[in-house]
C-alpha cells in the first residue's frame, strides 16, 4: 500500500507538470478559455470571441503539488511490507 | 422665372437642412464585434477580460460634430475573463454585483477640443458614467470614424452609414464603491477600459 501511494503521488506529479508544459506552461492562473480577435474589415475593430481551451496555471500546479504532498504523506502512515526468511 | 428660383433656393435649403439633420446611430451590434476591454493589474498577471453586450444610440451629426449625444450600455453579464472562478467573482455581489447593478453607462453631454480631419473627428466627451450604482462625471478622450455608405459592406441588403467609436481611459474602481480600500495588493483599483464600436444608421 505504502509503495502504491508513493507511486501514485509521483505519477500525479508527472501528469501534472507534463499537461502544464504541453499546454504552454502557462506562469498565470488557470483559463478554461482564451480570447481570440477576429478582424472586421469594413470598422476595423478587433471582435473578440472566447473559445474552450484548458489552460493549466499556477494554482493547476500548486494543486497537484498539494496531492502529490497529501499522497507521500498518508504512504507514512503505512509500514514498510516486511520481508519474510526463510532460514532453514 | 422669378417663383421657380424661389422655390430652386428653397429645395436646395431644405435638402441642405435635411442633410445636416444628426443622424441616430444603433449600437447593438448584429455581427457582435463591438467591444469593451478592460485590463487590472494583478501581482501573478494582469486580469484581461472584455464585454460584447453593448448597445445604446448615439446622434451625430457629421457636420456638426461637436452637437455629438448619446448613451452607450455595457450589460455586466456580458463581462467575461478566461478564469472561471475570477469570471464568478466578478458578477458575484462582492465585486460588479451584476444582480444588483446589470448595466454600465456613459451618457455623454458636451464635446470640447473637437478636431475634424476627413472622416475622423477626435473630442473630449464630458458626460456620465454609471457603475455599480455610483454616477461619476468623466471627460474621455473619443475618436469617431465617419464612415458614410458602408454599412451595406457589413450588413448585406441595408443601406446606410456607420460611425465607429474608440476610446480609452482609466477609472478607480474605488471612486465606485467596488471594494473601496479593499484587496489593493492583489487587485489594482486602476482600471484601463478601452471601447471598441460601431453603430449603424439606416437610410431611410
Amino acid at each position: 500500500m505504502k509503495r502504491t501511494l508513493q507511486l501514485l503521488a509521483v505519477l500525479v506529479v508527472l501528469v501534472a507538470g507534463t499537461t502544464w508544459l504541453a499546454t504552454g506552461a502557462n506562469r498565470g492562473w488557470t483559463k478554461t478559455s482564451v480570447a481570440v480577435k477576429t478582424l472586421d474589415p469594413v470598422t476595423g475593430i478587433d471582435g473578440i470571441t472566447y473559445q474552450k481551451k484548458f489552460q493549466p496555471g499556477v494554482d493547476f500546479l500548486a494543486a497537484a503539488a498539494l496531492g502529490t504532498g497529501l499522497l507521500a504523506g498518508v504512504s507514512l502512515f503505512f509500514r514498510n511490507q516486511k520481508q519474510t526468511t526463510n532460514d532453514k | 422665372m422669378k417663383n421657380k428660383l424661389i422655390i430652386t433656393i428653397a429645395l436646395a435649403t431644405f435638402a441642405s437642412l435635411a442633410y445636416a439633420a444628426p443622424q441616430s446611430f444603433d449600437f447593438k451590434d448584429p455581427k457582435g464585434v463591438n467591444n469593451a476591454v478592460f485590463k487590472l493589474d494583478a501581482p501573478l498577471e494582469s486580469i484581461n477580460g472584455s464585454a460584447s453586450g453593448i448597445s445604446g444610440t448615439v446622434s451625430f451629426d457629421p457636420e456638426n460634430p461637436a452637437a455629438t449625444t448619446g448613451k452607450i450600455v455595457v450589460s455586466v453579464e456580458s463581462l467575461t475573463v478566461p478564469n472561471p472562478m475570477q469570471n464568478g467573482h466578478m458578477h458575484s455581489d462582492k465585486w460588479l454585483d451584476a444582480a444588483k447593478y446589470p448595466e454600465i453607462t456613459f451618457e455623454a453631454k458636451s464635446l470640447a477640443n473637437v478636431k475634424t480631419d476627413g472622416n475622423v473627428t477626435t473630442a473630449d466627451v464630458s458626460g456620465t458614467f454609471s457603475l455599480h450604482g455610483v454616477a461619476k462625471d468623466l471627460t474621455v478622450p473619443v475618436k469617431f470614424t465617419y464612415l458614410k455608405g458602408k454599412l451595406g459592406d457589413r450588413v448585406p441588403n441595408l443601406k446606410g452609414d456607420l460611425l465607429v467609436i474608440r476610446a480609452n481611459f482609466i477609472i478607480n474602481r474605488e471612486d465606485f464603491n467596488i471594494n473601496k480600500g479593499q484587496y489593493e495588493d492583489k487587485v489594482s483599483p486602476t482600471i484601463d477600459l478601452s471601447l471598441a464600436i460601431a453603430g449603424a444608421s439606416i437610410a431611410q
